[in-house]
């Protein structure tokens, strides 16, 4: 096997020839992590710091300053900043749990069922894949107002709850439970619902966490709710608060409370990655397109 | 929530089974019953939020509708304007998303295959961490990206690239970066293209990772002798329906990212339609001038595009013949 030269994917050890794409990874990764280095120092940046002129990178004197300024800052309407906070949590909260539960159950019809419209369904999905949902923001609009729900609550959270690339992943990944398993729990008298909660969510969990991902990100960084369907402030999102921070008052005072603003928005999607990582790989190797 | 779509699924099923066939809609409350009942919640929202909006828009399309009055057929009026009298949309905006996206799109796709193969000839741990870097930016993109590309791209000479330039004399003037017809568009490109390591680049660095190291041996007793042939000969076969997905997600998040060009300049339109996309004039059209009708148009015509986009991907891709 001496004479074998090739490929070393996934290599168990450090070799010098390993050292060539380290010289393209790492000022690679450094540039592509620059943004993220300077939302994190901006946010502890002291206004003078803030506005220095030449401009530094990165934080002299660290301050909690900013933060202190978020969330005295009450808006116009008089919302305190933590209100739109706790909405964004309720709300990617709810989001993060109906789609996983949504998800999985269609996927287990669509892995393990037998029905007539299974294909077709499956192959509109699939469609769906390629679903912009801004393209559609007009027809959106006009389906949500003949529902009732312009300014409820409920609006930030019931047009996440469809995920075709969700659906798509878990279904891929259920796909790999083997039918003997389920079939030797329905010989021991296990139902669909218990079938589907002790053996489906259990061995499903990879692909339930890249969901997870996936759902929070959409619900923790969506501006369109609040935007377009909700008038009442106190109902609206933390990631809007934001949204109208930035175009309004971007240039003077606002700055300091915009990175820290920016930083609030940023950290709990890279925590919930990280925690999730190896997971997401596992349900990825399975994503492929036929 | 179990209990609603049961409700809804049994009224479904009432009114399709004929009087008198009893035993027929049990047997298939049996048999197709509960697939039907475990699809019920997923298979409502997408009906509402997925398909109802798409059959609005073509529907509306072929209306001219002001949101106020009820919406007035018009034919094909809407489509022949949009293409013979809408000179913004012909100047600007088709050529801007065709740039955009025949850019942005293919670049980023390419940058995260070759980003995914290179991960994947290190070890696990330094690759973890490298991968979570390049990972990273498509986590933020919209939102809280606006405080970092506004601050960098900031038109005074304060502006952190400005800054840079100034002090080592590249530039004499500070260059109003984001209200510039003439850099608007590259750095719209720029920031999509930082941002675009996102679920595709995930997808495709697994299935570099999980191809049979055995195919690789096979190969190369079949005589391929270097690493560029590698990748033609074995990785990129083994791996297609990842790259598949991958490609699809590129066009999704190209089109997606739409309003980027009214976010880092701060107004629709932009500064002389500079980086009008079709996202942008279909906002434009749709909630700032009230032409829904032809709003609507615009947006089939988007989802035309997109669809049409993917077909190509599709092909170069499919492992069906």
């Amino acid at each position: 096997m001496a004479s074998f030269q090739g490929t070393k994917i996934n290599p168990t050890r450090f070799h010098v020839s390993q050292l060539k794409f380290y010289l393209l990874l790492l000022p690679l990764a450094a540039f592509m992590v620059m943004p993220i280095v300077f939302i994190v120092s901006h946010a502890f940046k002291p206004m003078n710091e803030l506005f220095a002129y030449p401009p530094r990178f990165f934080v002299q004197r660290p301050t909690l300053d900013n933060f202190r300024l978020l969330f005295a800052n009450i808006t116009t309407s008089g919302i305190p900043v933590s209100r739109y906070l706790f909405n964004s949590l309720v709300i990617t909260l709810i989001t993060v749990l109906a789609t996983i539960l949504i998800s999985a159950a269609a996927g287990y019809a669509f892995s393990k069922k037998k029905f007539r419209l299974k294909d077709t369904l499956f192959e509109i999905n699939t469609l769906a894949l390629m679903f912009v949902p801004i393209a559609v923001a007009v027809p959106r609009y006009f389906v949500v107002v003949k529902l009732g729900l312009i300014d409820t609550f409920a609006i930030n959270i019931l047009p996440l709850l469809a995920m075709p690339v969700g659906l798509f992943l878990i279904k891929q990944f259920i796909d790999q439970v083997p039918n003997e398993m389920l079939e030797a729990a329905q010989i021991d008298g296990a139902g669909d619902w218990t079938i589907f909660r002790k053996i489906i969510i259990p061995m499903t969990m990879p692909a339930i966490a890249t969901i997870a991902i996936l759902a929070f990100q959409v619900a923790w960084n969506n501006t369109e709710p609040s935007t377009l369907y909700i008038y009442n402030e106190s109902i609206k999102n933390f990631a809007y608060y934001m949204s109208t921070f930035t175009a309004t008052n971007n240039e003077v005072a606002g700055q300091g409370i915009a990175s820290a603003a920016a930083l609030i928005m940023f950290v709990p999607n890279v925590l919930i990655f990280i925690f999730m990582q190896s997971k997401v790989m596992n349900t990825m190797a399975h994503s492929g397109l036929k | 929530m179990e209990t609603k779509p049961n409700l809804a699924m049994q009224a479904g099923v009432r009114t399709v089974a004929a009087p008198g066939t009893r035993g027929r809609l049990k047997r298939w409350m049996q048999k197709e019953g509960t697939a039907y009942l475990f699809l019920a919640p997923y298979l409502t929202f997408f009906l509402i939020f997925i398909v109802l909006p798409v059959a609005f828009a073509i529907g509306l399309s072929f209306t001219s509708f002001n949101a106020i009055q009820l919406p007035k057929f018009t034919g094909l009026k809407n489509y022949i304007d949009l293409f013979t009298r809408d000179s913004v949309f012909m100047q600007y905006v088709l050529p801007n998303t065709l740039k955009f996206s025949l850019i942005a799109g293919p670049v980023g796709y390419l940058l995260s295959f070759l980003l995914a193969w290179v991960l994947a000839q290190i070890q696990r741990a330094p690759r973890t961490v490298l991968a979570l870097l390049i990972y990273s930016p498509s986590l933020t993109i919209g939102v809280a990206m606006q405080v970092v590309w506004k601050t960098i791209f900031n038109g005074d000479p304060t502006g952190y690239l400005n800054s840079l330039l100034l002090r080592y004399d590249l530039i004499e003037q500070p260059i109003q970066w984001l209200q510039s017809p003439d850099y608007l568009m590259g750095i719209m490109m720029a920031v999509t293209i930082w941002s675009s390591m996102g679920i595709g680049f995930l997808a495709m660095l697994a299935g570099v990772l999980n191809i049979n190291a055995e195919l690789y041996e096979a190969g190369y007793i079949d005589g391929i002798s270097n690493r560029f042939q590698e990748i033609i000969h074995i990785t990129i076969p083994a791996m297609k329906p990842q790259m598949l997905f991958g490609a699809v997600m590129s066009v999704v998040s190209t089109f997606q990212a739409g309003m980027i060009g009214v976010e880092l300049s701060g107004s629709n339109p932009t500064p002389q339609y500079a980086g009008q996309l079709i996202v942008n004039h279909i906002e434009d059209f749709g909630f700032i001038r009230y032409e829904m009708g032809y709003a609507s148009a615009i947006s089939v015509v988007l989802l035309l595009i997109i669809y049409l986009c993917t077909k190509v991907v599709w092909r170069l891709f499919s492992e069906k013949e």
